[in-house]
């Protein structure tokens, strides 16, 4: 099992580890009954009438008896742990969970907002309000056992709390097309402290250039996932070298890449799509503010 | 040699020269045959060609899986690889492997009837089955499909691939599935020899009875989803999309409540081969026949209200996930008393260790892992950990591999001096399934290791950290690939070359061995008659040529006291061993 980073983890371990224990010595009492049966009873000579024994009652009634009641401890002990996690603690800090093709988007009480990256302070109880702009995805991490669908046009919830300070993985569970495999995000949990700084620096992204900036939103905000800045094929057009130059749409057009093409893309990335490719780009409409359009549009021109 | 043994050597080449085989002649009288013999042939050449195509995309795509990236394909590929490995392994292989195939053949040969009650509808199911596989291959060369066998809305309603016919197809399928099962109740209830009770019949055609019962009645709904999923791509009526107050929870809904009866559709024909299979081989009546027999209704009963264990994680409400928990681990009582029953068979029987036996046992190994697992998922909060990550696919494919295609194999080895009149290599079988059993637990195992890790399912690329259990799964593939290459080896050279078999290669009592090896048109020369119970291992003994011998030591009123497999014709014992020809 992964480590055990929040307060369900070890409860849900504990029961792991008690069911491999049972499932362990009922296969090995199988095993063992049915290899020495086989030695036993091997045929020796030539085929022959061989014992009437044909049931018992007994038997039976102990072997039916006897794993009902060890699933039923399981049940008992499944469901009760598994209500605790539904329990939202009341001074839980809740966080909007937005699964959208292909990355996590996290909006905090404050305001602030980040993609891929989940940075927590340690011991505060959270409440995840998890959904989904498009098809069906996954909000799974593994460190903190928990894991709930994202739904369109509906809100699920989960609470947790991190118990443990480190960098873990979030997966997408829920098969979402070509590139649910990098839908993968992280969670720090990190001090108080270095959470308060945190919030901070996301939003300006501190003493940096616009284009130092943009080169860091690139990887932040996933845009990395779909856009190569090395000139390769990926889901959608690379930027190397993209800014300045004439594209054809999807729709026969010819439009000149400039600052004005590049905050469309981004903030109604369907309106003018680059021919050869699919319609497929998330809007990014109230997760980039400003200042960090700015910076993306300044790192794009800086890629020759 | 005896007159009678006489008699029966002529019998006997006369039927050799016309078998269902060998007449009538040409391939139009196999294409409009109504003999369910030659359409459960057909179907099992038909099975094994989609589980050959199955395996090559399952070959591919653990090949991909074996480094981070891109190693021979890119994810659009990848994806389509995996949808269409689970959606012709379940819907066009494992589905129809045992009852369309070997059930067809063996079915009403062990009734002792001369066909199934209705031959030309059996027939229409081979041609609809075609037809719905027409539908899939035509999906899969204009551009396949990329949306998991679950066919999950949103996705498919948005994915431009081929979802259409692919779902049509699968929707035809269904009828082909159902029209098999309606004939299956029908042949059991009015069909059977006289002599053959209800509870005199072999365990095989309880396990083939409660499956038709899930086939005929959740198979419909997967008609009907799949319809409203159609509608839904084409006209867009909304009932999946939240956009339009529809709910794309609904769908997940609808699917399992057929596809979680249809795992059952998958598992019992292989647990009913099964408890042929371990009486057999431990030459030794079944234990326990009355708790089998009805543990198999008792599953498929259940299985129609486990759906849910499939959503934990979607947000369905507590009190469901609750219900749904209890239930769960409710039908896996059954399958417990099913293995230990099987277990207890074999005290103080006396066991060989033919191809058949040797699945079997792969077969209690490997379902019984597969079942405990199970214990794990239907445990609420383990299973919201382990939800849709590799944890769940070992376990399925202990399960359905594991479990089911074990069985199947061991079927088709156990029936094949029967269907073709011909023995295969012992030895090599034995090689190959050692290399089948190794070759699934090299597969499959270490995926337990890495879902528990956190390893989600359908990824096209992951995370370092998975990568040495990705790859020993992948070697684990090549094994697995060898064992069936020499699989097909030693059963080709069989029909080219095999020993010829005789009528009772295996010693077994029910009726299908008490016709010749392959049994004439009609199945058997005049109208057969059940003398003893199928299992009777302690008074009977039938040895390869059909010879049959009483026991002289059997005590007499032992059959019918207990009530189980007691012989409807009671026989004369005088103290002597009395040995008469099968009366056929």
């Amino acid at each position: 099992m992964p480590v055990e980073a929040s307060n369900h983890a070890a409860d849900i371990d504990a029961l792991f580890f008690f069911i491999t224990d049972v499932s362990v010595i009922l296969f090995l009492l199988i095993t063992v009954v049915s290899v020495a049966f086989l030695w036993l009873y091997r045929r020796k000579g030539k085929a022959l009438f061989t014992s009437p024994i044909s049931h018992n009652n007994r038997l039976e009634i102990t072997w039916t008896i006897i794993p009902t009641i060890l699933v039923f401890v399981v049940f008992f002990w499944g469901f009760r742990s598994y209500l605790d996690m539904q329990v939202i603690e009341t001074d839980a800090m809740e966080i909007k969970v937005t699964g959208k093709k292909w990355f996590w988007a996290f909006d905090y009480p404050n305001g602030v907002n980040s993609v891929n990256e989940l940075v927590v302070p340690e011991g505060k109880p959270l409440k995840f309000l998890i959904s989904s702009e498009d098809v069906l995805h996954s909000f799974y991490i593994p460190a903190f056992r928990a894991k709930m669908d994202a739904v369109p046009n509906r809100y699920s919830v989960i609470g947790t709390r991190p118990t443990k300070q480190g960098t873990f993985d979030i997966f997408c569970t829920e098969y979402c097309g070509k590139s649910h495999s990098e839908m993968i995000g992280k969670v720090r949990v990190v001090s108080t402290t270095e959470y308060n700084k945190w919030l901070e620096e996301a939003e300006s992204g501190g003493n940096v250039s616009p284009a130092e900036f943009g080169a860091k939103l690139y990887v932040s905000k996933a845009c990395a996932t779909c856009h190569s800045v090395d000139g390769s094929a990926n889901t959608g057009p690379t930027w190397k070298g993209i800014y300045g130059t004439k594209h054809k749409m999807a729709d026969g057009k010819e439009v000149i890449v400039d600052e004005n093409y590049l905050r469309q893309s981004m903030l109604e990335p369907n309106a003018n799509v680059v021919a050869g490719y699919q319609p497929v780009m998330p809007t990014y409409q109230g997760i980039l503010k400003d200042k960090q359009i700015d910076a993306l549009i300044a790192y794009i021109k800086s890629l020759k | 040699m005896t007159a009678t043994q006489a008699i029966g050597q002529v019998a006997a080449e006369l039927q050799e020269e016309r078998n269902y085989l060998n007449y009538p002649k040409g391939i139009w009288s196999w294409l409009t045959t109504v003999d369910h013999k030659r359409i459960g042939l057909m179907y099992l050449f038909s099975v094994l060609l989609f589980f050959f195509a199955g395996g090559v995309f399952a070959l591919l795509l653990r090949f991909e899986l074996i480094a981070p990236g891109k190693n021979i394909v890119g994810p659009d590929t990848y994806n389509q690889l995996f949808t269409l490995h689970g959606a012709i392994m379940v819907f066009l292989f494992i589905i129809p492997a045992i009852p369309a195939a070997l059930g067809n053949f063996v079915l009403p040969i062990m009734l002792g009837a001369k066909d199934v009650a209705f031959p030309r509808l059996n027939l229409l199911s081979f041609y609809v089955y075609v037809f719905g596989a027409t539908f899939c291959l035509y999906s899969l060369v204009t551009g396949g499909v990329d949306t998991g066998w679950t066919f999950y809305t949103p996705y498919s309603v948005e994915t431009n691939t081929n979802v259409i016919s692919m779902t049509l197809g699968v929707f035809i399928l269904g009828f082909s599935s159902i029209f098999t099962g309606m004939n299956f109740i029908v042949t059991i209830h009015r069909l059977r020899a006289p002599g053959m009770t209800w509870f005199n019949m072999p365990l095989f055609l309880w396990g083939m009875y409660s499956t038709s019962l899930i086939q005929v009645l959740a198979t419909p709904v997967l008609a009907i989803t799949l319809v409203l999923l159609i509608l839904e791509r084409v006209w867009g009526i909304g009932i999946f999309d939240p956009a339009m107050g529809g709910d794309p929870v609904l769908y997940q809904h609808f699917f399992w409540f057929y596809s979680h009866p249809a795992v059952y559709i998958m598992i019992l024909p292989g647990m009913a081969i099964i408890s042929e299979l371990i009486a057999t081989f431990s030459h030794k009546k079944i234990f326990g026949y009355v708790p089998i027999a009805f543990s198999s209704v008792a599953i498929a009963l259940v299985s129609f209200i486990v759906w849910g264990h499939h959503m934990f994680t979607s947000g369905q409400s507590d009190l469901a996930a609750m219900i749904f928990s209890f239930l769960t681990f409710l039908v896996g009582i059954p399958s417990g008393v099913k293995v230990f029953n099987w277990v207890a068979t074999m005290y103080k029987g006396s066991l060989t260790f033919q191809a058949p036996m040797l699945y079997t046992h792969a077969f209690l190994a490997l379902f019984t892992i597969g079942g405990l697992t199970g214990i794990y998922l239907g445990a609420l909060s383990v299973d919201i950990h382990l939800h849709d990550t590799y944890f769940v696919v070992a376990h399925f494919h202990y399960v359905m591999m594991g479990g089911t295609v074990m069985a199947f194999l061991g079927g088709l080895h156990y029936w094949w001096p029967k269907m073709f009149g011909r023995m295969y290599s012992e030895t090599w079988a034995t090689v190959s399934a050692a290399l089948i059993f190794i070759g699934f637990n090299v597969t499959f195992f270490p995926q337990f290791i890495m879902g528990a890790q956190g390893m989600p399912r359908r990824y096209y690329t992951y995370i370092d950290q998975y990568q040495s259990m990705h790859a020993l799964s992948t070697y684990g593939t090549w094994i697995l690939g060898v064992g069936f290459l020499i699989m097909v080896g030693y059963l080709a050279m069989s029909l080219i070359n095999g020993k010829k078999a005789t009528k009772n290669p295996w010693f077994g009592l029910t009726l299908e061995w008490t016709t010749a090896s392959p049994p004439p048109t009609e199945n058997f020369l005049g109208n057969p008659r059940q003398l003893w119970g199928p299992y009777d291992y302690d008074r009977v003994l039938m040895d390869e040529n059909g010879l049959v011998t009483f026991n002289p030591n059997a005590p007499k009123d032992d059959h019918h006291a207990n009530g189980e497999n007691g012989s409807a014709t009671s026989h004369k014992r005088d103290g002597k061993t009395t040995t008469m020809k099968q009366t056929v």
